[in-house]
Formats: C-alpha cells, structure tokens, sequence
C-alpha cells in the first residue's frame, strides 16, 4: 500500500523551498523503490516551520518541520514515512500547541485537504451550506447570515447581512457579487491562504449570496500579486463548472450563478469598494462618493454585493450550521471568529483563527513566542498600512471591533506585524506619508497632496527642523486627512502617523511632556 | 515602429477579450503577458476596438503600478518595501539590492537581465522579507541569498 505525504503548495511555503521539499521527496522515493502519493496541500498556518511534511500513519498526521531538500535523505533513513524519530518529528500534527488552541471555522480545511480536489471538498462538508441554500428562501438565507452577526472582514466590519438586505430589496434584472481579493494590507495573508488552500469555499459561499440576492454573476477581483491563488480558483471554478455547481443550472435547481476572476494591477487603492468597482468596469482605480451605496448602485450602475474573501468564506459554515452556531463564538458586538495573522518580527508566524475576545499579548506571546530577534517588541501594527502602532501599554487590549475603536486603534483585517526596539518610529510615520502618496487616487485634494505634504513635513521632522512649529502642522495636516478625504486612504493615513506620534514622541525628537495632542 | 508579430498579439488578444465587460483591465493584462508591457502603438489600437478615446486608454495604463509601456528585463524582480519586511530588514535589503544590480526601482540593468521594481506586499509576511521574481516568490530573504538567486539566474542566461 502506498503512503501518503502532504506537502504545502501554499506560496509562503514554497517561498521556502517546498516545490523542491517535494521533488526530492519523489526522486528519493522512486530509487528507494517506496510507493508514495503526494498531496499538495494547504499550509496549516506554522511558517516558521515551513516546509512541513506530514505522513500519513495510522494514528494520524505526523508532522515534519521545518523541512529543507537537503533533509529528505535523512527522513528516509530515519524511515519517516512510518512516522520514525528524527530531529525534525514535531509530533501529530493536530497536536501541536499553536494549532490545537486554535478555533478553526473559516480555515476548517485550509491545511488538510487538497485544495483542487472537489471530491475532497465534499468529504471536508463541502458544499452541504448551498446544498441547505437551495432549499431556502431568499430571505430566510439573508436572515442566517444577519443572525450570524457576520461583519465584513475586509476592515470596515459592516453587518454582512444588512448588506445583503439592502441587494435583495432592491430591484434589478441585474445583480452582481464581487468578491474583494486585493488583500494589500501589509501583514495580512489570510486571504491567500484561503484562496490558495481552499478555494471551493470562496466559490461556495459567492453561490450562496448570489442565490440569497438574486445575483447571477459574480466576480472575484484578485490582486494581481497572487499568482498562486490565481490558479488556484481558476482549477475550482472550472471544477465547479463541470460539477454543476457553478453555471445556468445549480445542481438541477434551475438557479443559476456565473463566475470569473478578474486581475487587479498593483493599485493599492483598488481595494476600497468603489474603486474596485471602477477597475472593473476598466477604468482608472478613482474611488467614487457615496451615496449611492453599491448595495443600490454598484457595478455597472447594479446592485452590488461587495464582501472581502474571509466574510464570503465564512458563509458555507453558517448556512451549513445556523447562524446561532457562529454567533456563540466571540465577544460584545463582534461575533464569530477572526483568522489573525502574525507576522514582522515574531518568532512564530503564522496564522491564528479564534474567537474575539484574545489579547494582543496573548497573540505576540503566547502564539508569536516573542520578537524574532530577540530583542524587546516595540511597537505593533495591527490592521494594515492605515491601522494604528500600538505601544507596550496597549498590549491588553482585547481583539474586538469596539475595544481596538476605544483606543483609536483599528483591527481591520487581522493583520498584525510586530517590531523589535531597533525601529525607529518617525521613519514609519513618514513611510505612512510616502505610502499615502504612492497609492493615492488623486481624486480629492487632502489625500492627494496632503500625503506629499506630509512626506516633506516628516522630513524636516526627521531632520529637527523648527519641531516647535512642524509637529503641530503635521498634526494640522492630518485633521485635514481624517476629516477631508474621501475614502479611508487618505482618511485613515493618520492613524498610523499621529499614533507613533502620541506613542513614541521621542522618536520624533519631542519631549513627552510638551507632547500634547 | 513595432514588430509584425507584436501587433498580431495585440490584435489576437483583444479579439479575445472586447467583449467581456469592462474588458480593458483584461485586455491590458493580456497584451502585457504576451509582450512583456503595453507597447505605445498599441494604445490607439485598443481605443478603437473598445469605443474610448486614446486619452482614457493611455489614462489607465499610467494609473496601475503593474502596467508598463517600457520592455522589462529578462527578468522582473518585485522587492517588498511594506511594513512587515521592513521590521524584517527590507530597507538594508533594497540598499543590497540595488548596489548588486547598479540600479534604481523602475530601473532595467544595462544588460537586459534585470528589472528592479518596488512592491508594497506579496503577502508572504509570515515569511518576511519576501521578494518575486517573475512568478517565483521567496521569503526570509537575507543579502546572501538574494546574491546567489542573481547569480544562479545570471548563469542560465
């Protein structure tokens, strides 16, 4: 009988070298005359122990890792496809601490299965969500998902729900759903992951709010970054073509759902709603006012459901099991699981799925183990390039929406990156301006100069020039931002900047006591 | 003036793609799969086959970072400038970088090998500092190995 060895196609993986973990593997195989089958899967979320190997024996998945080419010899020798000792056996997989205290609803099968196996797919309980969806009305979809407390992950965490509401009672011949893949918030991956480790469940739950609002085309527009994934959905929707769960006629119900991904081109911006639907429609990025919603008047002038990756694939889950199920896990108004990502200067990064409610140290130390040099944590970022750098002070801040406002911070889309003492924080405000700059739209004034405003300003800062006069200009500009701007690029760039500034004013050349905000 | 063979990809790929909706971002896409960048002469071609003007063609080309009107190198290298290979060494990275290839971002090496282009997240963060080259992604990206990716790749030219 032949064994089977589960090895990461996932792209950090392979950033790692796990396309050559699993070619040697396969050579070493073959001349030693041992039947294996490999299974590229999903990364169960461990980079540090990337590339993990994990063998199939009869007490279950026993992992290997962190895995170089140059290793496999010895794991033959050490006759580590019957789960043998060697310095690299971590164990059973799923006993591994970081993965065991994890509650995995969204990533259930990220890691464990073959991501482009339909048949795969079904045996994880796949699907079983739509097959539920088929035989509910509109309405009553739309109510599991408000039950649910679903709120958007993207950033924004608005109800999923109302969204949904606001599509079905709209009428339209036409309706669309876009799925929003242009994760280009630094420090976030979980979309990746998902896509690249389980696309199916994005395809599945874009089906379902497409039958819940009455959309018959969707769209997932992908960053153009993301290769991997690329492929990754373009094998699951063909598979799901073929299938009959995509096409004219969902599973002989007579619904009918289409869908296609579209590339983004490295706009940063693109990843505000508007603007995305701008770029679909082949125009420039230009982010739109609102009103109109898209909910009312989204693509093409149609009504419009735009979630990011993780909201749509929490969806199957919540339709398979009751919008109570999901409700039960979280905390206050944030309901559910959030999928974090650690990552920067941590020991072990990676991802982590949980109920809200985690602390942040908990999260850096716990999970992260600490900075991964060594040296004292600083400062972290949670939430992307617009979210807020939260000193040591703060580390006891929950993970909840309302908690993370409270401090004038953002949890966004989970994405937390950690810097060790060597980061000098005037440096980050002024990349913050510079990154405003770069990929602002240049729609409305405040983002499109101010940021390069900013960018001077920081400069002279980061110089010593005239502090008495530049710090509170700097501070003056990004009231103008916050307040003036259009969209949160040019609204939130001052989250970051003026919260170094708050939390770390020395690093500004300003003394803490005549550092008023 | 362009190739023959460039304006018959060109033409191929809007075939293809006029009539999806919103049909410029993939058209844009295609051309710069097959050629490598969106060629000048080309801007007037698409306009026509998609009812718009020149200006709104050429409009979104500049808009979006990926899109270029230059031929790149052999070789395109996106190095990530974003927060988390920052606080991972990416800026003594790019210093690295540039000084191994004698050029700037947006720069191409004398010998066509080399494009060297900013990215502001690959998302590999979990694996900081990352980098691609054309579809090859890398993580944990020290000086040493970036060294020894050019050469290898300099060697197979």
């Amino acid at each position: 009988m032949s064994i089977t060895i589960y090895i990461p196609c996932d792209s950090g993986a392979v950033s790692l070298g796990a396309d050559r973990v699993a070619t040697t593997i396969a050579e070493l195989a073959q001349q030693r005359g041992i039947a294996i089958d490999i299974i590229r899967n999903g990364s169960r979320g461990m980079y540090w122990l990337e590339t993990l190997v994990e063998v199939v024996t009869d007490a279950g998945r026993i992992a290997y890792g962190p895995v170089q080419a140059n290793d496999v010899a010895g794991l033959f020798d050490a006759d580590f496809i019957n789960g043998g000792k060697h310095v690299l056996n971590l164990g059973l997989t799923e006993e591994l601490a970081y993965f065991k205290k994890q509650q995995r609803l969204t990533f259930a099968r990220v890691g464990k299965t073959d991501p482009i196996s339909l048949d795969d797919y079904l045996t994880h309980d796949g699907y079983r969500g739509l097959n539920n969806a088929l035989n509910m009305a509109q309405a009553d979809i739309v109510k599991s998902i408000t039950d649910s407390g679903l709120r958007g992950r993207g950033g924004a965490a608005f109800p999923t729900g109302i969204k949904w509401n606001t599509v079905l009672n709209t009428a339209s011949e036409q309706k669309y759903i876009i799925c929003n893949a242009d994760e280009g918030d630094s420090g976030t991956f979980s979309d990746r992951m998902v896509m690249e480790g389980d696309p199916f469940v994005l395809v599945e739950g874009m089906t379902i709010a497409g039958l819940a609002v009455g959309a018959t085309q969707g769209y997932i527009y992908l960053r153009v970054e993301y290769p991997h994934a690329h492929k990754a959905l373009n094998a699951a929707i063909a598979k799901a073509y073929q299938a009959g769960y995509l096409g004219d006629n969902i599973r002989d119900s007579g619904k009918a759902f289409h869908l296609e991904v579209r590339l983004g081109a490295g706009a940063y911006v693109c990843g505000e709603e508007t603007s995305l639907m701008e770029s679909l429609e082949g125009k420039r990025g230009l982010v739109r006012f609102k009103p109109p919603l898209p909910a009312i008047s989204g693509l093409f002038g149609k009504p419009t459901v735009v979630n990011n990756v993780i909201s749509l694939a929490s969806v199957p889950l919540i339709l398979d099991k009751g919008g109570e199920y999901y409700c039960n896990f979280g905390m206050g108004r944030s309901r559910g699981t959030l999928p974090l990502q650690l990552a920067g200067n941590l020991k072990h990064t990676g991802l982590v799925e949980l109920a809200f409610g985690l602390t942040l140290r908990e999260l850096l130390y716990d999970f992260g183990g600490g900075s991964a040099s060594g040296r004292p944590i600083k400062a972290v970022q949670v939430g992307g390039p617009l979210g807020a750098y939260l000193p040591e002070s703060q580390f006891d801040t929950p993970l909840d929406y309302e908690a993370f406002a409270a401090i004038w911070a953002v949890v966004g889309h989970g994405g937390i990156v950690a810097f060790d003492d060597t980061v000098d924080m005037a440096a980050m405000a002024k990349y913050s301006m510079e990154f405003c700059a770069i990929e602002s739209c240049g729609k409305c004034t405040p983002c499109r100069i101010g940021s390069t405003r900013g960018y001077e300003l920081m400069d002279e800062i980061m110089q010593g020039r005239e502090l008495d006069k530049n710090i509170p200009l700097l501070r003056s500009l990004c009231d103008t931002l916050l307040n003036g701007s259009l969209c949160a690029l040019g609204g939130m760039t001052p989250y970051p900047v003026l919260s170094a500034l708050n939390h770390f004013p020395k690093d500004f050349g300003v003394n803490e006591t005549t550092n008023v905000a | 003036m362009t190739e023959p063979n460039t304006t018959q990809a060109v033409q191929e790929v809007i075939a293809a793609l006029k009539d999806k909706p919103g049909a410029l971002l993939p058209i844009l896409h295609g051309i710069q799969a097959a050629l490598g960048y969106i060629p000048a002469d080309s801007v007037p071609v698409i306009a026509k086959a998609l009812n718009l003007s020149r200006a709104e063609v050429h409009g979104v080309v500049s808009f979006y970072h990926y899109f270029r009107d230059t031929p790149p190198g052999k070789h395109t290298i996106y190095l990530c400038r974003a927060e988390s290979c920052q606080a991972m060494g990416s800026a003594e990275l790019e210093v690295h970088a540039k000084h191994k290839l004698g050029i700037d971002f947006h720069e191409t090496t004398e010998n066509g090998q080399f494009s060297l282009e900013p990215v502001y997240c690959l998302g590999n963060c979990a694996c900081s500092p990352a980098m691609q080259i054309d579809e090859a992604i890398y993580g944990r990206v020290s000086a040493s190995t970036f060294d020894d990716i050019i050469n290898e790749l300099e060697k197979s030219a």
